[in-house]
């Protein structure tokens, strides 16, 4: 077995109106922009959800104030999870 | 990088067709080929087999077209337009399965990421599925 790198990480939601449309789609968006597998879930033990599919995201339907996990798997899992990380606590603007 | 699928919406009502265009650009950018069109010639409700061909032709993109359409003669007038394209480009535009807003989001963001004409329908089509 390879050993894959994995990164993980909790981030609080305070988005006013949580993961609803727009923010699914830049958090999507953002996802997409790294090799790795990612994956989002509002529990520590899941379900989790591919953060690259935009229909999985939106239908998460996180409330503000919900903790978001993170986990990704790949070269670039580190810098994923802190891209979406710092996404979510910029409170989705995105400059892309 | 491959190009990115173009998305076409096309509507009864011009109005829907314009606003779920800017309701794309506004959530997931510019970077996606993108048209609409929607009414009639005489500025009524319907869909225009010329103007959806136009339409095609906005969009287009070698990686292909995804459409997405209301009503019903929205879909036959889509498919009649889809008839009329050169051969070559004929197997490179689909008609989503799903609803008209929602699919166009969807569908973009999936287009965005570089996916392949099929897996922008299927993403958009993810929906209806449930």
């Amino acid at each position: 077995m390879v050993d894959v790198p994995r990164a993980a990480a909790t981030v609080r939601l305070t988005h006013q109106v949580g993961l609803h449309a727009r923010p699914s789609v830049s958090l999507t968006k953002r996802a997409k922009q790294f090799q790795a597998r990612i994956e989002l879930a509002l529990q520590a033990d899941g379900p989790w959800v591919d953060a690259k599919s935009i229909v999985k995201v939106m239908a998460t339907r996180a409330p503000q104030g919900a903790l978001l996990h993170f986990r990704a798997e790949g070269e670039d899992a580190d810098a994923a999870v802190r891209g979406l990380v710092a996404l979510v606590e910029g409170n989705f603007e995105t400059h892309d | 990088m491959t190009a990115r699928v173009g998305i076409v919406v096309v509507s009864h009502s011009h109005e829907v067709a314009s606003g779920t265009a800017a309701m794309v650009r506004q959530m997931v950018g510019t970077e996606v080929p993108l048209a609409f069109c929607g009414g009639d010639p005489d500025g009524g409700l319907g869909t225009d087999v010329a103007a959806i061909l136009a339409a095609i032709e906005g969009a287009w993109s070698e990686s292909g077209v995804a459409m997405l359409v209301d009503l019903g003669g929205a879909e036959t007038n889509s498919e009649m337009a889809i008839d009329m394209l050169p051969e070559e480009r004929r197997s490179r535009v689909v008609i989503c399965n799903a609803p008209i807003v929602e699919g166009a989001v969807m569908a973009a963001t999936e287009a965005w990421g570089g996916a392949c004409l099929d897996e922008v329908r299927r993403t958009a089509e993810e929906l209806s599925a449930g």
